[in-house]
């Protein structure tokens, strides 16, 4: 990792954890997070829509001094990982079986064509680190910054309202 | 989209960055949340050689109350001041600003220096610090202080040299009989600014307004203090009559720049509708009825 004053020219190395797995890599300053969990680790699930901050599909959750924050990755540097945990929509289910807030949507028929659902179910997961409960107004603030085209939302909504109760149920704050 | 190619560095402490930055000169730039950074470097609108990231610097995060002095590190990202007890008690203006800014994932990583010294003619954070009459410090080769008045210059323009860094937000904790509002106007969730309005006011004993502070954004090439509506209801018993007419002058001050958002004319109206609920709402938290 370059330090202050460390010549940092070329690529840089860096280390991650994604969905509980190490990986190390040298990367070049400009890679963008999101190509570098899709290209560099093979993980397609995180989603280019806009790639200018607006859209959400490329949400994902990074570990912040023991804080599980929803953050853009097409908006962060690959670089500014370095040391981090991530998560992504592959790390969600375990063993065969649909995380609670996969399977609202499922249930609720909160997708169509699917291509803003894992980032919506990641800003999902990211409001509930700050409102366990939310009121269905607080889920619709919570999305504010995730475009869906198809559904119109209302099943997103539904769907978020269940998945947040199923995961309060099983005291279950994030995978 | 890629940004050009440019050296990455990753400093711990303050002076590091400070020398990093003093040692690459214009070619360098300061990487705090990315949230308006990132997005110009991938249009290519900036391409610094050098960027220099401040997010391992641990010293300037932080939300401190101390003696009536309420400080700030210029890397609390917005998510930490919307969700801190302590600035709903004591600033709750800012709670009500920071909600309102962008998206919970934006605000997770923007930071209100990053904000501030982005200077976005339309940004939220430098209405409410002009509001709370802030100081910013800065620090280079020395350090200072400046005035929020003193600090946005045009647009995307600020007191600030290449050399600086601001390194902190801090203001006297308004008092107990004071109100507030930052009334903003959005196009739709998450927008900028249509016309926002940051209001703080404390109230006299005798139900008169001993301090008025009303400050606007989206309304000019930089974010400014409506003196002449302070002026109107500074030392008055507020009526509404008082509240229309300091609404007119800081629509009169407004000089706002025509886009997708409206025209020139339907914002410097907006300005008038905005500021006076600003105005009103600030007086019904401070518990005067109109
Ligand atoms: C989709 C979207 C919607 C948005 N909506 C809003 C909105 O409604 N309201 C609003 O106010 N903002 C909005 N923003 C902007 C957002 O709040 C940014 O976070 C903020 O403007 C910049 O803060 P940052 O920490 O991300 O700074 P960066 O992007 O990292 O930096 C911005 C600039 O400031 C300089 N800089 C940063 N920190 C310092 C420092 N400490 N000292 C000196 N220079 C420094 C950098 O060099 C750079 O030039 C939006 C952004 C996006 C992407
Ligand atoms: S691709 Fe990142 S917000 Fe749209
Ligand atoms: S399901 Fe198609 S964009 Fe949301």
């Amino acid at each position: 990792m370059s330090e202050g004053g460390a010549a940092a020219n070329g690529r840089i190395g860096i280390k991650v954890v994604v969905n509980g797995s190490i990986h190390e890599d040298k990367v070049e300053p400009r890679l963008l997070l999101v190509h570098y969990l899709r290209e560099t680790l093979g993980l397609t699930g995180t989603h280019v829509g806009c790639d200018t901050t607006n859209c959400g599909a490329c949400t994902i959750l990074m570990e912040a001094e023991g804080k599980w924050r929803a953050v853009k990755s097409c908006t962060m540097f690959a670089v500014q990982a370095d040391g981090r945990k991530l998560l992504t929509i592959e790390g969600l289910a375990k063993d065969g079986e649909l995380h609670p807030m996969q399977n609202a949507f499922w249930e609720n028929h909160a997708l169509q064509c699917g291509y803003c659902t894992p980032g919506m179910i990641m800003a999902a997961i990211g409001l509930l680190q700050y409102k366990p409960e939310p009121t269905e107004e607080e889920v619709r603030k919570g999305i504010s910054g995730n475009l869906c085209r198809c559904t119109g939302y209302q099943n997103i909504v539904k769907a978020i309202m269940q998945g947040s109760k199923q995961m309060s149920a099983n005291k279950q704050t994030i995978g | 989209m890629y940004p050009r190619k440019f050296d990455y560095y990753a400093p711990k402490t303050l002076s590091q960055a400070l020398q990093l930055i003093s040692e690459k000169g214009e070619d360098a730039k300061i990487l705090a949340g990315g949230q308006s950074l990132i997005p110009m470097m991938k249009l290519r609108l900036a391409s610094p050689a050098f960027v220099v990231d401040l997010n391992g610097i641990k010293e300037l995060s932080y939300i401190k109350s101390e003696g009536g002095t309420m400080k700030l590190g210029s890397m609390t990202r917005h998510a930490d001041i919307e969700h801190s007890s302590v600035v709903a008690s004591k600033a709750p203006i800012m709670v009500e600003a920071a909600s309102q800014i962008a998206d919970q994932q934006v605000r997770n990583l923007g930071t209100i220096g990053g904000s501030l010294c982005h200077a976005d003619p339309s940004a939220d954070w430098p209405a409410v610090v002009l509001a709370l009459d802030a100081e910013l410090e800065a620090k280079g080769t020395v350090e200072r202080v400046i005035r929020s008045k003193d600090f946005f210059k045009g647009p995307f323009e600020t007191a600030l040299s290449q050399a600086e860094i601001l390194t902190e937000v801090r203001f006297r904790i308004p008092p107990a009989k004071s109100g507030y509002s930052y009334t903003k106007f959005e196009r739709k969730a998450g927008d900028f600014a249509t016309v926002g309005v940051a209001t703080q006011l404390e109230m006299g004993e005798d139900g008169t307004v001993s301090k008025a502070r009303i400050a606007l954004t989206a309304a000019g090439p930089a974010p400014f203090r409506a003196e002449e509506a302070e002026k109107l209801i500074t030392g008055q018993r507020p009526t509404a009559e008082l509240v229309e007419k300091a609404a007119k002058a800081a629509s009169d001050a407004s000089d706002p720049a025509p886009d997708l958002r409206g025209s020139a004319e339907y914002k410097k109206d907006m300005a008038r509708v905005f500021t006076k609920r600003s105005i009103r709402s600030a007086l019904e938290r401070a518990g005067v009825s109109i």
